[in-house]
């Protein structure tokens, strides 16, 4: 491998990374069947569409814990007009919930712009508004399968492949892979190639100064979090689309996954660091590791400690590197 | 004679009725290099905000090009060309050189895309045209702050300037970067470039400027050519009256017994065997490069470098200084290099700092005894003139020059009699700085304290020592008695060092 190669932040991500793939399928030889690897990037999907929306925040010196709720809120009343008014369509659907996860994006911009707080304290409190009022006014009842619209469903189950097991039961690879690679693809290229992605670095990088150089921070910071709200608006609803069915009180605990994911990939909680490759490998490594703890059964609450330690893990090994390179 | 670039007339500037600026004329041509001077709150830095665009004067008026702009903003000051390195440089630390440089034309041509070629293209062009040679991809949080500084100035070429205005800009940087930066400056100046330096170091403006102007309080005291101007003429200028460049000699009895005395000192990766003799009412300076070693010297003294070899006598009795509290127990006291970050509690009063080393000495039982605590420190206030309104100020509110005396005024309070003083007078203006000298030497005289004072500043060496070694790569290479060595003497010598 070339020197520039190693020096990447990524290259860690991929170093452990091929590490653990290689510990699970010795442990577990059935990781490596194409039945798993299928399984494995479908759960990638909505999770990984989610931070891609956080990188932009923590790119931009913040942090974002409201998207999940954001993500519900959006689900939740999408599917619940739809039923109402017996829409039959996929596209507006999809359409409303990124609009409505806009808006909330921008109601966090807003706040943090506004009134100078603190994104953390920002994004709790609108996290927490947003599902109280959602259980309180829109409903506490999950919608399931036979509720659900019909056509969000068949629209979830489209596959790019369809492959038949020994035992004769089917399995395939998800097309929503498409839609998390097309917007990864778009999202990677206005980092790398408008200024108002440049201006997310800069705005993490040195707040002060990229103000007076001249960018509209304003714009910088409305543009990270309405792409945040938007994204997770629509990966809810993609998420239900999958699941067959919409709960009200889903994505509980998903930020820490989802931080602890982007972190995972390189960007820096201080701001200012961390790429789109970098983060599809911490989301595929996070989601690989609590996926193979499951299949080795080991309960759900040892997988939170995982999650713990690995954002603990993570984060200390990026600031070591910062600091390393300040010295 | 040309019009100016810009003028100031009869500029006035408020903050919450308190005068910042009054009644201010200053005018920069074209193409000269003018410097600012004046102490910190004279109002330096309100002038560049003015210029800048960022503030608004109340009165007076702005004049480009000798014609009167009425209402500057910040785009228009840049559009106009002027453009402010600050202190902390307002770079990128996580973005690479190329991109630095690039993206205020980016900004400027209200580009949306970013062309990885022409951000290439115009950092390569930003540095060819200032003569430097800095990797383009190199991460600008991971450069020396001397790079860093040409950086910003780089990009500020590229906005087309016409007027660079540097605030403090020889503040971190060594003796040999500075030379470089004084080189650069006569460049740009060649291309027809104006350029501002807001300084109060006094050297470095006469070494460089051609006009000078002096504030002080608000108001310009004098103006003029800088052939006009000597050190101690901007000095009186600059505080108001004449400060006091006598340097200091023994008195005392040549014959008198060391206080300290160390024999064949080592610091593992630091120093190589040296000997140190201070008697009391000694004021020994030490200089020498970074690296040199002197700092550690300095922290084995104060029992900060427990691996440290060598026989130390105080008063003739061998001593044991492996902790600060050894140290302190022998009555030794250290006022460290960067007392912002080692030496104070800026968050606490200036009667908790001068009291934190003393608080065994004053406490009865559990408690502290609250009025000998009182009657100590404003006994110190007084004696160091410290100027804050009580012992209740906090201490981050102070200026640096009274911050220093706080940490002065703490080891007296311990009753030192050693004392290691790592740049006294750092960040200090003129006027505060000869104040802290002279509280240094009075100490020596009057209550006979052996002073080691390491220091960068060759004129406060020569100054107020009446020795002066020079220490390269953990050994003494040089001694001079006071008054035996000249500046020039004593800087050439260094300048061989590196």
């Amino acid at each position: 491998m070339p020197i520039s190669f190693l020096r990447r932040p990524e290259a860690i991500v991929v170093v452990v990374l091929a590490i653990a793939m290689i510990g699970i399928g010795v442990v577990n030889p059935a990781f490596w069947s194409l039945d798993n690897q299928f399984g494995l990037l479908r759960s990638n999907v909505v999770i990984g569409i989610m931070a891609l929306g956080v990188l932009l925040v923590m790119i931009s010196g913040g942090i974002d814990v409201s998207f999940p709720a954001f993500a519900v809120a959006a689900m939740y009343l999408t599917v619940k007009g739809m039923i109402q008014f017996d829409y039959t369509g996929v596209a507006l659907p999809f359409f409303a919930a990124t609009v409505i996860g806009l808006l909330l994006g921008g109601f966090n911009a807003f706040c943090i712009r506004a009134f100078r707080m603190i994104p953390l304290i920002v994004t709790l409190g609108t996290a927490s508004v947003v599902r109280g009022l959602l259980l309180g006014l829109v409903g506490t009842s999950t919608i399931n399968v036979d509720k659900m619209p019909p056509q969000l469903i068949d629209f979830g189950k489209t596959d790019l492949v369809n492959l038949t097991l020994a035992d004769g039961s089917r399995y395939g690879l998800t097309a929503m892979i498409l839609i998390y690679a097309a917007l990864a693809l778009a999202i990677h290229l206005a980092l790398r190639y408008t200024l108002i992605g440049r201006s997310l670095y800069a705005f993490g990088g040195a707040p002060e100064a990229a103000a007076r150089v001249g960018f509209d921070t304003r714009k910088t910071l409305f543009f990270a979090y309405c792409t945040a709200g938007a994204l997770a608006g629509f990966a809810g609803l993609l998420h239900a689309s999958m699941i067959w069915l919409a709960n009200p009180r889903d994505f509980v605990g998903f930020e820490l996954d989802v931080i602890a994911a982007v972190v995972l990939g390189g960007a820096s909680i201080f701001g200012g660091k961390g790429s789109v490759p970098g983060t599809l490998l911490g989301v595929f490594l996070l989601v690989m590791i609590k996926n193979s703890l499951i299949i080795m059964h080991i309960d759900t609450t040892w997988q939170q400690v995982v999650v713990g330690l690995v954002i603990i893990g993570a984060t200390t090994l990026t600031a070591w590197r910062d600091r390393k390179r300040v010295a | 004679m040309n019009t100016s670039l810009i003028e100031l007339r009869g500029v006035g500037k408020r903050f919450s009725g308190i005068r910042a600026l009054d009644d201010v004329s200053l005018a920069v041509r074209r193409g000269e290099i003018h410097c600012l001077a004046g102490e910190n709150g004279s109002g330096k830095s309100t002038i560049i905000k003015i210029m800048s665009g960022v503030y608004q004067p109340d009165e007076g008026e702005i004049l480009i090009d000798g014609t009167a702009v009425k209402h500057l903003t910040p785009v228009e000051s840049v559009r106009h060309g002027i453009q402010v390195i600050y202190q902390d440089f307002s770079l990128f630390g996580n973005l690479t050189v190329a991109e630095n440089l690039a993206l205020n034309s980016f900004l400027r041509e209200r580009r949306r895309l970013v062309s990885w070629r022409a951000v290439r293209a115009l950092g390569r062009r930003a540095l060819d045209r200032l003569g430097v040679d800095i990797d383009l991809d190199a991460e600008v949080g991971a450069l020396p702050t001397s790079a860093k500084q040409l950086v910003a100035i780089a990009r500020a070429l590229m906005s087309d300037a016409r007027l660079i205005i540097m605030d403090e800009p020889t503040t971190a940087l060594t003796r040999n970067e500075v030379e470089r930066l004084m080189t650069i400056t006569h460049a740009i100046q060649r291309d027809g470039i104006a350029v501002l330096f807001v300084s109060h170091k006094m050297r470095e403006m006469l070494e460089i400027s051609e006009t000078l102007t002096v504030m002080r309080n608000g108001r310009v005291v004098v103006e003029g050519p800088i052939v006009d101007f000597d050190e101690a003429s901007i000095t009186r200028h600059m505080t108001g009256h004449d400060v006091s460049t006598a340097i200091y000699s023994r008195t005392h009895d040549a014959g008198l017994a060391p206080r300290l005395e160390a024999k064949g000192m080592t610091v593992p990766g630091a120093v190589e065997g040296v000997d140190l003799s201070l008697r009391p009412g000694d004021i020994v300076g030490l200089s020498g490069l970074i690296g040199s070693g002197r700092t550690e010297l300095a922290l084995a003294l104060f029992g900060m470098r427990p691996d440290h070899g060598g026989e130390i006598r105080i008063d003739g009795k061998p001593v044991s200084l492996r902790s600060v509290a050894d140290a302190i127990r022998h009555r030794i006291a250290y006022v460290p290099e960067d007392r912002l970050t080692e030496g104070l509690f800026l968050t606490q009063s200036v009667q908790r700092n001068i009291l934190a080393s003393s608080l065994d000495r004053i406490t009865r039982g559990l408690v502290v005894d609250r009025s000998r605590a009182e009657a100590s420190t404003s006994e110190m206030i007084e004696a160091m003139q410290i100027a804050a309104p009580s012992g209740t100020t906090l201490v981050g509110n102070l200026s640096g020059g009274n911050q220093q005396r706080v940490v002065l005024a703490r080891w007296l309070l311990t009753e030192a009699r050693i004392l290691i003083l790592n740049g006294p007078t750092v960040g200090v203006d003129v006027g505060s700085k000869a104040e802290i000298h002279r509280i240094i030497r009075d100490l020596a005289v009057k209550r006979g304290l052996a002073v080691l004072m390491i220091s960068d500043d060759v004129p406060e060496l020569l100054g107020n020592c009446n020795e002066v070694i020079l220490m390269h790569r953990g050994r003494f290479v040089e001694r001079y008695a006071a008054g035996a060595a000249t500046e020039d003497v004593l800087t050439d010598r260094l300048r061989t060092l590196s």
